[in-house]
C-alpha cells in the first residue's frame, strides 16, 4: 500500500487585499513629495523637512519600543552625537556636509556599541533611565570639547552648506538663492532618509528577523526555545535605530548650521516630542508614527504661541491616550476598519492538496 | 438553609468554560470533600467562592448573602478563608509573619491565635523566624493552613492540601483536622487522595469536566459509584 | 586640596541623594514601578514648601511638616486614580504615563512659577557650621545626612516591624494571594506612593534650602536617585544610602579636580559600578 502525499500548498504571506493598492498610492505620494519644492514656498519646504526628520526619529523610537520592547529615553544621545560628528567632519576635517552626514550616522552607530553593552545590563524602566544617563554623559563630555564650542556651541563655517554637493546645481536649475537651495537639498535628503528608514523597517518586520522580534517581545523564553536569540535581536535593533537616528541628527543640524550641547541633546525636542508622536499616533505600527507626526505638526501650529502650555497639553493627551486608547489613533482606526497600509502580520493562505490515497495493492 | 451554597455556578477563563452549573451546599459545622481528576473544575470552584474569580451574580450565597461578584478581600472579611493550591506562602515573610498576615483583613471571633496555631502544629514554633519558603513541603502546608485559620473563618476552603506531599506527612496534617472541626469551623476540602477525603468528610461531591457527577455520604457511596463518577461511566 | 574635607562633603551630599532615592526604591520594591516623574515631584514639593513659607511666613521645617500630609494625599491619589491603571505585564504604560506626568508637572510649574530659580531660606542655619577637629561641617548638610539616615531607619521599621510593612511585602510577593488575606492591592499601592511622597517632601526641603531650584531641575534629580538605587541594589534601603554616598563622593572629588567635571564624575562612578556589579552592591536575594 502506498500513499502519495503531495506537499501541501500552504503559503505564508503578509499582503492583504488592500495593501497592494495602498503601496502604489504611497509610492505615488513619495514621487509627488519629491517634486514639492518646485511649487511650494521655502517655509513649507522647511516645515516638511521638520516633519520628515521627526518622522524618522519616531519610526526609530517605535521600532525600539513598539517592536523590540526597549523603551529608550535617551535617543537624544545619538541625535546629538551624530550631529556633533557631522560638525567635526565639516569644521575640523573640511568634509562636504553631505559626506559628514554619513559620518554622523556611522559615529552614532559606533557609539551605540559600547552603550548597548552598558544599558542591556538593565531591564524595563531601569533600561530607560540608563539610556538617559548615557545621553547625559555624552552631552557633558561633548560640552568639554572646546574645538566645537564647548558648552556654548558653535556654527558651521560660513559657506559650508552653500558649497554642499548639489546645492549650486539646485540654485541654478530652480532659480533660487543659496540658503533656499540648501533647504531644498536637505529636504530631499530627509525624504530619502524617511523612505529608506520606513522601507527598511517594513522589510525587517516582514523578514525572519522581524518574526523573531515579535516572538521575543511576546515571550522571551518561548522565543529562545525555538532558536531566536533575544539579545542578538534586540542589539541589532538598537544599533540600527542608532544609525538612523544619528543620520537624522546630522541632517537636522546641517540645516540648522548651529549647534550647542543643550540643543543637540535636548530631551524635549528629541525624546519627549518623539514619544508623544508615537504614542498618540499608535505605538507598534508603522502607520502610527506617520499619523502622529501629522497630528503633532497641526497641534504645534495651533498652540505655537502658548509656550509651556503646548507641552503640557501634549503631555496630558499622551497620558490619556496611553490610559484609554493604548494603541493610539491609528490603532483606533485600524480596529474599526481593519485597514492596514503596511501589513506585517503573517497570514496563512491556501489549502492542503487532496491526498491521493491508493487502495491496497 | 445551608451556610454556603452554589446554585448553577458557571465559571470561565476567557472563552474557556470551566464550570457548567455546579450545585454544592455546606451546612454549618460540616466538612465536605470535593474529589475528581485534574481539570475537573475543583480548584475553579474554590477560586470562585473565595473571590479569586469574579462570577456572575446570583450563583453563590453565604449565610443568605449573595457573594458571587465580590473580590477576595471582601470574601475574607465575611468569614471565608482559603488555603490556596500550592500553599503560596509569601517568600519575603517569615513563618510567624505569614501566620500574622492571615489576620490582616479580619480578626474574627474565635479561638485561633498565634499560640493556638503553634499548639496545633508545634514544629512551626521552632521555625517561627525562618523565611516561609525555607520549610519542607509539609511544614509549609501547615503554615498555609494556620494562615487561613488566623482570621477565625466560619468557612475554611482547602485546595489540594496533600499535593506533592508524602503520605506520612499527609496523615500528620489531616490529624489536625479534628481539632479544627472542634472549634466549629465548616470546611470544604479538595482532594485527589480519595481515601483521605472519605475518612475526613461528612459528605462528598465528585466532579468531572466542570459538573458534579456524584454526591453523598461516604457510607452510602460504593467504590464503583465513585470510580464511575470520577473517570466517567465507561472508563475501565 | 583637602581630601578629607572633600570626602566628608561628598558623604553628606550622599545623604541628599539617598533621600532622593529612598522614595523611588520604596515604590519600585513594592510594585515594580519606576516613576519617571519622581524628580519633578521633588521639585513640586519644593515649590509647595516655598509657597507655605512665603504665604504663611512659616519656618521651613514647619512648612515641610505641613506639606507632608498634602503630598501624601497627592501621591495616594496619583497612584489610585492614574498609576494603578498602568500596572500589569506591559512595561510601556507605566513608563509612558509617568513620562507624560513628568512633562505635565514641569510645564505646569513653568506656567505657575516661571523659569526663575528660587531658594527656600533657612535663615541662620544656612551658614551655620560645626567644628569637629580641623574640619568644618555645614549644619544643613549634616542635618540632611542625619535626616536621610532617619528616613531609612523609619522605612526599615515600617517594612519589617509593622503590619503595614508585612502587607507591603506580601503584596509585592504575590498580590493575588495577598488578596486572600484581605489585602486590597490598589490601596496598598496607593499608600506606598503616598509614603514615598512624604519622603520626597523631606528631600525637597533639603534640595530647596541647599541651592537654587527651578521647574526644570526634576530630571537630573531622578537620574541621581536612580543611580543611587541601582548602585545600592534593588530591595535594600541602606543600599540606597551607600549608593547616594558613592555618587556624592564621586561628584565632590570630581569637582575638586575640575568644577566642570562634577556631574560627569558621578555618572562615571555609576557606570563603573554597573560594569562590575550589575545587580548593585546589596541586592535582595529573592527578586
Amino acid at each position: 500500500m502506498s500513499d502519495h502525499i503531495s506537499s501541501s500548498s500552504w503559503t505564508v504571506s503578509t499582503r492583504t487585499r488592500g495593501s497592494a493598492f495602498s503601496m502604489l498610492a504611497i509610492l505615488a505620494l513619495v514621487a509627488l513629495a519629491f517634486t514639492a519644492p518646485l511649487f511650494v514656498s521655502r517655509s513649507v519646504v522647511q516645515d516638511l523637512f521638520f516633519i520628515l526628520t521627526m518622522l524618522v526619529l519616531a519610526q526609530c523610537w517605535n521600532l525600539l519600543a513598539g517592536y523590540a520592547g526597549l523603551v529608550s529615553v535617551g535617543q537624544q544621545a545619538f541625535v546629538g552625537f551624530g550631529a556633533y560628528a557631522m560638525f567635526a567632519g565639516v569644521s575640523l576635517l573640511g568634509m562636504d556636509p553631505m559626506a559628514a552626514i554619513l559620518l554622523g550616522g556611522l559615529a552614532a552607530l559606533a557609539l551605540s556599541v559600547p552603550t548597548a553593552f552598558f544599558v542591556f545590563r538593565l531591564q524595563g524602566a531601569y533600561f530607560a533611565i540608563g539610556t538617559w544617563v548615557i545621553a547625559e554623559i555624552v552631552r557633558l563630555s561633548l560640552a568639554q570639547w572646546k574645538a566645537l564650542g564647548g558648552g556654548t556651541g558653535t556654527s558651521l563655517p560660513s559657506g559650508a552648506t552653500r558649497d554642499m554637493v548639489g546645492v549650486r546645481l539646485v540654485a541654478d536649475l530652480l532659480g533660487v538663492r543659496g540658503p533656499q537651495a540648501t533647504d531644498i537639498v536637505c529636504y530631499w535628503l530627509a525624504l530619502l532618509l524617511a523612505v529608506v528608514t520606513i522601507g527598511s523597517i517594513y522589510k525587517l518586520l516582514r523578514s525572519k528577523q522581524g518574526l523573531g522580534l515579535a516572538a521575543v517581545r511576546d515571550n522571551r523564553e518561548a522565543a529562545r526555545s525555538v532558536g531566536v536569540d533575544p539579545t542578538w535581536t534586540k542589539s541589532f535593533v538598537y544599533l540600527v535605530a542608532a544609525l538612523a537616528t544619528g543620520l537624522a541628527g546630522a541632517l537636522i543640524y546641517v540645516q540648522k548650521a548651529r549647534i550647542s550641547p543643550d540643543a543637540a541633546f535636548s530631551v524635549p525636542d528629541w525624546t519627549a516630542y518623539v514619544i508623544f508622536i508615537v504614542v498618540i499616533g499608535g505605538i507598534g505600527t508603522i502607520e502610527g508614527p506617520i499619523i502622529g507626526v501629522i497630528v503633532f505638526y497641526i497641534l504645534q501650529n495651533l498652540l505655537a504661541d502658548y509656550g509651556s502650555w503646548y507641552l503640557l497639553i501634549l503631555g496630558l493627551i499622551g497620558i490619556l491616550v496611553m490610559l484609554f486608547a493604548p494603541r493610539g489613533l491609528w490603532g483606533l482606526f485600524t480596529d474599526g476598519t481593519g485597514i492596514q497600509l503596511f501589513p506585517v502580520r503573517r497570514i496563512l493562505a491556501g489549502q492542503p492538496k487532496p491526498k491521493d490515497i491508493r487502495g491496497s495493492d | 438553609m445551608a451556610l454556603l451554597e452554589t446554585r448553577g455556578l458557571t465559571a470561565f477563563y476567557g472563552d474557556f468554560q470551566a464550570l457548567f452549573g455546579v450545585d454544592i451546599a455546606l451546612d454549618e459545622g460540616e466538612t465536605v470533600a470535593v474529589i475528581g481528576a485534574n481539570g475537573a473544575g475543583k480548584s475553579t470552584l474554590l477560586r470562585s467562592i473565595s473571590g479569586l474569580i469574579r462570577n456572575v451574580p446570583g450563583q453563590i450565597r453565604f449565610d443568605g448573602r449573595e457573594i458571587g461578584g465580590l473580590a477576595a478581600p471582601d470574601v475574607l472579611q465575611l468569614g471565608i478563608a482559603m488555603v490556596p493550591e500550592g500553599r503560596r506562602l509569601f517568600p519575603s515573610l517569615s513563618v510567624e509573619e505569614n501566620l500574622l498576615i492571615g489576620r490582616y483583613g479580619r480578626v474574627g471571633n474565635g479561638a485561633w491565635s498565634l499560640d493556638a496555631i503553634y499548639d496545633l502544629f508545634p514544629v512551626l514554633k521552632e521555625r517561627r523566624h525562618h523565611p516561609g519558603t525555607a520549610l519542607s513541603g509539609g511544614q509549609q502546608q501547615m503554615v498555609a493552613i494556620g494562615r487561613g485559620l488566623m482570621s477565625n473563618p466560619r468557612v475554611l476552603l482547602c485546595d489540594e492540601v496533600s499535593l506533592g506531599l508524602a503520605p506520612v506527612v499527609v496523615r500528620d496534617i489531616y490529624a489536625a483536622f479534628p481539632k479544627i472541626r472542634a472549634t466549629g469551623a465548616s470546611i470544604v476540602i479538595i482532594e485527589q487522595d480519595i481515601g483521605q477525603a472519605l475518612k475526613v468528610a461528612d459528605r462528598v461531591y465528585c466532579m468531572m469536566e466542570g459538573r458534579v457527577t456524584l454526591s453523598g455520604t461516604p457510607a452510602t457511596l460504593s467504590r464503583e459509584d465513585i470510580h464511575a463518577a470520577y473517570f466517567g461511566a465507561h472508563a475501565r | 586640596m583637602n581630601w578629607i574635607d572633600t570626602i566628608i562633603q561628598g558623604i553628606l551630599l550622599g545623604g541628599l541623594y539617598a533621600l532622593f532615592a529612598a522614595g523611588l526604591a520604596l515604590v519600585f520594591g513594592i510594585m515594580r514601578l519606576v516613576n519617571l516623574a519622581h524628580g519633578d515631584l521633588i521639585v513640586l514639593a519644593a515649590f509647595l514648601i516655598l509657597m507655605l513659607v512665603s504665604a504663611l511666613g512659616l519656618n521651613p521645617f514647619i512648612a515641610t511638616a505641613a506639606a507632608l500630609p498634602v503630598m501624601f494625599v497627592l501621591g495616594w491619589a496619583m497612584q489610585f486614580l492614574v498609576l494603578n491603571r498602568t500596572l500589569g505585564n506591559d512595561i510601556l504604560p507605566p513608563l509612558l504615563v509617568t513620562f507624560g506626568l513628568s512633562v505635565v508637572i514641569q510645564n505646569g510649574l513653568l506656567e505657575g512659577f516661571s523659569a526663575d530659580s528660587r531658594r527656600i531660606s533657612a535663615g541662620a542655619l544656612e551658614t551655620a557650621s560645626l567644628q569637629i577637629g580641623p574640619i568644618s561641617i555645614g549644619t544643613m548638610p549634616l542635618l540632611t545626612f542625619l535626616s536621610a539616615v532617619g528616613v531609612i531607619v523609619a522605612l526599615n521599621l515600617i517594612f519589617y516591624r509593622t503590619s503595614l510593612g508585612r502587607a507591603f511585602r506580601a503584596t509585592s510577593d504575590d498580590s493575588a494571594t495577598a488578596g486572600l488575606m484581605g489585602i486590597r492591592a490598589e490601596r496598598i499601592f496607593a499608600t506606598a506612593t503616598g509614603l514615598a511622597m512624604m519622603v520626597v517632601t523631606i528631600a525637597a526641603l533639603y534640595l530647596g534650602t541647599r541651592a537654587n531650584f527651578d521647574p526644570t531641575m526634576g530630571p537630573a534629580r531622578l537620574i541621581y536617585a536612580f543611580e543611587a538605587v541601582i548602585i545600592g541594589g534593588l530591595g535594600s534601603f541602606w543600599g540606597t544610602l551607600a549608593g547616594g554616598i558613592i555618587i556624592g563622593v564621586a561628584q565632590t572629588v570630581g569637582a575638586a579636580i575640575n568644577p566642570e567635571w562634577q556631574i560627569l564624575a558621578g555618572h562615571i562612578a555609576f557606570l563603573l559600578v554597573l560594569l562590575v556589579r550589575p545587580r548593585g552592591l546589596f541586592p535582595r536575594a529573592v527578586d
